[in-house]
């Protein structure tokens, strides 16, 4: 079976390699696809829509379509992680919980669940697997979040001129999340974003982008026309596309990090939501 | 022969792009642990995604940000927005696939004990 | 970018695949894979794509390698492919 694989995978690739010829050289300016849409993105993008950065103005306002479709994918693999993982109650196994004596460090396992008050110091609640934390590693993750976090704002809002954008702020905003994760344990992202406010999160952000299209539509423009909300609040057509861009950008983030951060932690947890890695 | 090595400098790139999607291909085909698979997925898509960017690379082109000294005269100066607008798009699909991909895997290992495709296929069939 | 540079850059990111297939420990493939995707940053970034070359690193090289971690300690460690 590997041979055949190799053997087949080889002749696919020398056929590939076959057809470089047809392919422009390496960095020609004026190859096939640099030729009749990109240059009118490069004219236009400045005069037209007010952001001196052409990837974003092409992926939220020329391109806004795919852009929503993509955002609307996102939120339907977040969904389909929680329909196939999510379980309630472990299938077979007997739930056990593990409390520890914090002066003593005596552990107690138990069959049921108890409720204890998080500024207790007698008790704690811990996994399964739990190794006895290192405070400097815990101390300086949970430090470096909040920096995380305002540099990831930063690169939402910062999109127009710099590289960045809503996917890369809503990423990074999903990784302070997990940073959190990983230093302390899963029940403190929990209880920071619980799974019911993340999926309301991500719907809310695939709305916001469909919104603002449909809000485009009531004020007289064709669908994602962000140039239509200008005459309405006196601003010029370029600025009112600018602030289109920045919305769908935020809807996006906003999405993009309550999915990832709900793929986390049921991955993490294999669906339970109890004890992480 | 000369113009056969010019044609090889200006092309290198095309096959090992191409040799590093025969890569993902085959992990995907023939190896049988299915976290390989999704290794190899994520191999060929990224290849994909290189293939398409270097066409839109120029020569000599800086960012595709404005630059107020450089204006937009000559869009030779600015590498290609479009392709990379496309391959943004498919970084965040493929990390939601993957996503979806690690969930199942994670499924048919509470199901059967183990991730091996043999064995699967052995357990299966032996029932 | 200098020529020589790409080039090595290429080799090097074909090698972190063939490798990232090859390592019987599962976690350490998830960490070459990592390594894939930071190598493949660079290739973009030497293409002038900062943009897709942002995403991958956060994207490639930060949340897939979590999830992969977090899948091999979830399931099996060791492979005998």
């Amino acid at each position: 079976m590997k041979r055949l694989a190799l053997f087949a995978v080889i002749l696919a690739g020398v056929l590939f390699a076959a057809t470089a010829s047809e392919f422009p050289r390496l960095g020609d300016p004026d190859s096939a696809p640099s030729r009749h849409l990109s240059p009118a993105y490069i004219h236009g993008s400045k005069p037209q829509t007010a952001t001196p950065n052409f990837v974003t103005a092409v992926l939220a306002d020329y391109r806004g379509f795919d852009t929503m479709f993509e955002t609307a994918v996102v939120f339907l693999a977040g969904m389909s992680c929680f329909f196939i993982l999510r379980v309630l109650r472990r299938r077979g196994i007997a739930e056990v919980y593990y409390y520890r004596h914090r002066p003593t460090g005596v552990v107690l396992a138990m069959l049921t669940p108890r409720r204890i008050s998080p500024r207790s110091s007698c008790f704690e609640r811990i996994d399964a697997d739990w190794t006895p934390q290192d405070m400097v590693v815990e101390t300086m993750c949970l430090f470096m979040v909040p920096f995380i976090q305002v540099f990831a704002l930063y690169v939402i809002a910062h999109g127009h001129y710099s590289p960045g954008g809503g996917f890369q702020g809503g990423v990074l905003l999903a990784a302070s999340f997990i940073l959190v994760g990983l230093s302390r344990d899963l029940r403190t992202v929990e209880s920071l974003l619980t799974e019911k406010t993340a999926i309301l999160a991500a719907a809310a952000g695939v709305c916001l982008y469909a919104g603002t299209g449909l809000l485009a539509l009531f004020f007289g423009g064709n669908f994602l026309d962000y140039g239509a909300f200008g005459p309405f609040f006196g601003a010029a057509v370029p600025a009112a596309r600018s602030m289109g861009i920045l919305i769908v950008e935020i809807g996006v983030a906003l999405t993009v990090m309550a999915t990832l951060v709900t793929i986390y932690k049921l991955l993490s947890s294999r669906g339970t939501v109890e004890e992480g890695l | 022969m000369h113009e056969l090595l010019t044609e090889f400098a200006n092309k290198f790139h095309y096959y090992g792009y191409f040799a590093i999607m025969m890569i993902g291909l085959y992990a995907m085909i023939a190896k049988t642990n299915l976290l390989k698979k999704c290794i190899g997925l994520g191999i060929f898509q990224t290849a994909i995604m290189l293939f398409y960017v270097s066409i839109g690379a120029k020569e000599g082109a800086g960012i595709p940000i404005l630059d107020p000294a450089v204006g937009t005269a000559d869009p030779a100066a600015y590498a290609n927005p479009l392709p990379q607008v496309l391959m943004l798009t498919a970084i965040v699909v493929s990390v939601a696939t993957l996503g979806v991909a690690l969930a199942l895997v994670q499924n048919i290992h509470r199901d059967h004990g183990t991730i091996e495709e043999d064995e699967i296929l052995k357990g299966l069939r032996g029932k | 970018m200098i020529l020589e540079i790409k080039i090595a850059m290429l080799v090097l990111v074909m090698v972190c695949a063939v490798a990232s297939i090859t390592i019987k420990d599962l976690l350490g493939a998830a960490v070459v894979f990592g390594t894939y995707s930071f190598m493949m940053c660079l290739l973009w970034t030497s293409m002038a794509a900062v943009d897709v070359a942002f995403t991958e690193a956060t994207i490639g090289a930060g949340i897939s390698t979590v999830l992969m971690i977090a899948a091999v300690f979830r399931t099996t460690r060791r492979t005998k492919d």
